[in-house]
């Protein structure tokens, strides 16, 4: 018999035991639809961070202030307050930047008018707008000379422009008051939505830098980063190396002494960023797979179920003729055909499921080609594990205790 | 002309471990083309065994077995089960047909491991269930039937490859006596009409009157042997 007619005689007897099988399946399509759905969603969130990473400009490069020793406790990174402006006006110098602009991070209550609103507020550079390619909505960005002479003015983010402006009123030329001092507005930002790790970047207020020190922080000196943006994405490289021999140079770091600052490009923190999604994605796909495992069991379950209840069965198959072979084929056969249908049923109910996660909770979800082939070989692998045993107990029995059987 | 069967000095004894159980002690018999045997006998009188082995489901602990002239004594499983598939047919008290399938499909079975192509398989099934008298009954699944009448289907299974013994375990051990009746006169037909080698085991006289020979096992041997001269009626 070919491999063609067993598998006739397989979905023959499949077929005539309609409920059961789809019972039996169910094991199989739950386990394959959940490893479907968990990486859809997992490499959906992984794209998705790289891509706002990403867009975030290949050519950004970030400097961090380094960490501070105190008593023996090491801060982490940023802990430390060591760079300044002047170290931002410096790397500006460099050939190969194309821009910098110092950033300085405050959290504050917001009001206008009667409104009031909890927001960061981002002391920045006018080059902000290049460095981030963030165009605005309405009005200007201030001006190098609104940061020489520290102006009180600020560019709304699209969220705190609907909190503080509910009635839909343009904010331009309207106060806000940050920490008690006034702020005029001059332009609000194109909305640029959430962030890959779910930051609504839109909540932000953008002033000059050098406002959010003397008005706001109190603290002249120091900024928390410099962004600093390449020429282009090839330059990343070299500028990174070109600032921190600047900075160890300003700073005057000793050889072999620890730089107090680092530089970072994006493409690194893109992929620390992807390997904790990666890691999260594996995690998931491996309970995923344990119910697809347990899945096979069931399988397992009603064929030996179904062996001892087509005792007679067999014994009148191998009566007419059936090598014990053919039997256990037949059996194996059944036992695959019904996780690979599984396995090919899971994978669409996986991907509705992931398209509905995708739809109601505007979460992205992706489901690359090699899950899909994976899932669905996993699931005939679980088929040909779990099916082999019953089929083989199939095959062993003798046709006339078979015949006899009751 | 070569016999069908013969069988000389088979044993057949079951070890159970403690004890031996001698089911056949040593059946010489010969079963010729065209007849019609019915093998009588109490329960544990090997009659059984004996269909069993001449029916290459089971193998002889000792003595020789000449199927159609080949010595089948010590075959293996596997070429066991092709002379089943191609040389015997088999009709059980239970029918034994598959349940939710159709009796043509049940019919066709034994085609299906005879590797005939589909095609051919439905032809020769439905020629069968003619000859048998359930053609009507094609489309229908075993618990639309009557017992008789899946009796019969299990017939036409038993036909479908020509085979060149029929053997019939209580064949009518499930049905009242006017559809035994039936049965056993549509046994006589094929034998008479058609040719075909029947070995019937049965321990109801009534129903072994219908052979031509009736063959009685006691304590696992031949203990008589006779033809009927006159056919009953």
């Amino acid at each position: 018999m070919n491999a063609f007619g067993t598998l006739r005689l397989a979905l023959d007897a499949l077929t005539r035991n309609r409920s059961r099988s789809l019972l039996t399946m169910l094991g199989v399509i739950i386990g394959v639809a959940a490893v479907i759905v968990t990486v859809a969603i997992g490499v959906g969130a992984r794209v998705s961070v790289q891509n706002q990473i990403n867009s975030l400009g290949s050519n950004l490069v970030v400097v961090l202030p380094g960490s501070v020793t105190q008593s023996g406790a090491r801060s982490g990174f940023g802990g430390a307050s060591t760079l300044t402006p002047g170290d931002g006006m410096a790397i500006a110098a460099l050939p190969a930047v194309a821009a910098v602009s110092p950033q300085v991070n405050v959290r504050a209550q917001v009001v206008s008018g009667g409104n009031n609103w909890q927001t960061g507020i981002d002391g920045v550079a006018p080059t902000f707008t290049y460095i981030r390619s963030w165009p605005m909505a309405s009005g200007t960005f201030f001006t190098q000379s609104d940061v020489a002479s520290a102006n009180k003015v600020a560019v709304l983010g699209q969220t705190v422009v609907a909190n503080l402006f509910p009635d839909g009123s343009s904010p331009l030329g309207k106060t806000v008051t940050i920490k008690g001092v006034p702020f005029t507005v001059v332009g609000t930002l194109a909305p640029l939505g959430q962030s890959g790790m779910g930051q609504d970047q839109d909540d932000t207020i953008l002033v000059p830098y050098t406002a959010a020190m003397e008005r706001l922080t109190g603290q002249t000196t120091y900024v928390n980063t410099l962004m600093v943006s390449a020429t282009d994405a090839q330059g990343v490289q070299s500028v990174q190396t070109q600032v921190t021999a600047l900075l160890e140079q300003r700073h005057r770091t000793a050889p072999g002494q620890p730089d107090d600052f680092s530089v970072r490009n994006l493409q690194d923190i893109a992929a620390a960023a992807s390997s904790t999604a990666a890691i999260m994605e594996f995690l998931l796909a491996g309970v995923a797979a344990v119910s697809l495992v347990v899945g096979g069991i069931g399988i397992m379950n009603i064929m030996l179920v179904s062996v001892t209840e087509r005792t007679r069965e067999i014994g009148l198959r191998m009566s007419v003729g059936a090598r014990a072979r053919v039997v256990l084929q037949q059996f194996l056969a059944e036992s695959i055909v019904l996780a690979t249908a599984g396995g090919i049923i899971g994978v669409i109910a996986g991907a509705i499921g992931a398209q509905g996660i995708a739809v109601l909770a505007k979460w992205p979800v992706s489901i690359p080609p090699l899950w899909i082939a994976l899932s669905v070989l996993f699931a005939a692998l679980v088929g040909v594990f779990f099916g082999y045993y019953p089929a083989r107990k199939a095959s062993l029995l003798s046709p006339i205790e078979a015949l006899r059987f009751e | 002309m070569t016999p069908v069967v013969k069988v000389a000095d088979l044993k057949k004894i079951y070890d159970l471990g403690s004890q031996q159980v001698v089911a056949l002690a040593g059946v010489d018999l010969q079963i010729d083309p065209g007849e019609f045997v019915a093998v009588m006998g109490p329960s544990g009188s090997g009659k059984s065994t004996f269909m069993h082995v001449a029916g290459l489901l089971d193998e002889p602990t000792s003595g020789r077995y000449e199927f159609e002239g080949g010595d089948v004594s010590r075959l293996s499983a596997d070429a066991r089960a092709d002379i089943r598939s191609r040389r015997l047919g088999f009709v059980f008290q239970a029918y034994n047909l598959l349940s939710r399938t159709t009796a043509v499909e049940n019919v066709e079975l034994p085609m299906v491991y005879a590797g005939v192509p589909a095609a051919q398989r439905r032809k020769i099934a439905l020629e069968k269930m003619e000859v048998v008298g359930v053609a009507h009954l094609a489309q229908h699944a075993p618990n639309q039937m009557s017992g008789g009448q899946q009796q019969r289907v299990a017939i036409a299974r038993s036909l479908v490859n020509d085979p060149g013994l029929i053997l019939a375990d209580e064949p009518t051990g499930a049905l009242d006596t006017k559809t035994s009746d039936d049965v056993m006169q549509l046994f006589r037909r094929l034998n008479q009409e058609h040719g075909i080698t029947i070995l019937l085991v049965t321990h109801e006289p009534d129903v072994a009157a219908y052979a031509k020979r009736v063959v009685t096992f006691r304590d696992g041997r031949v203990v008589s042997d006779t033809i009927a001269k006159e056919q009953a009626a």
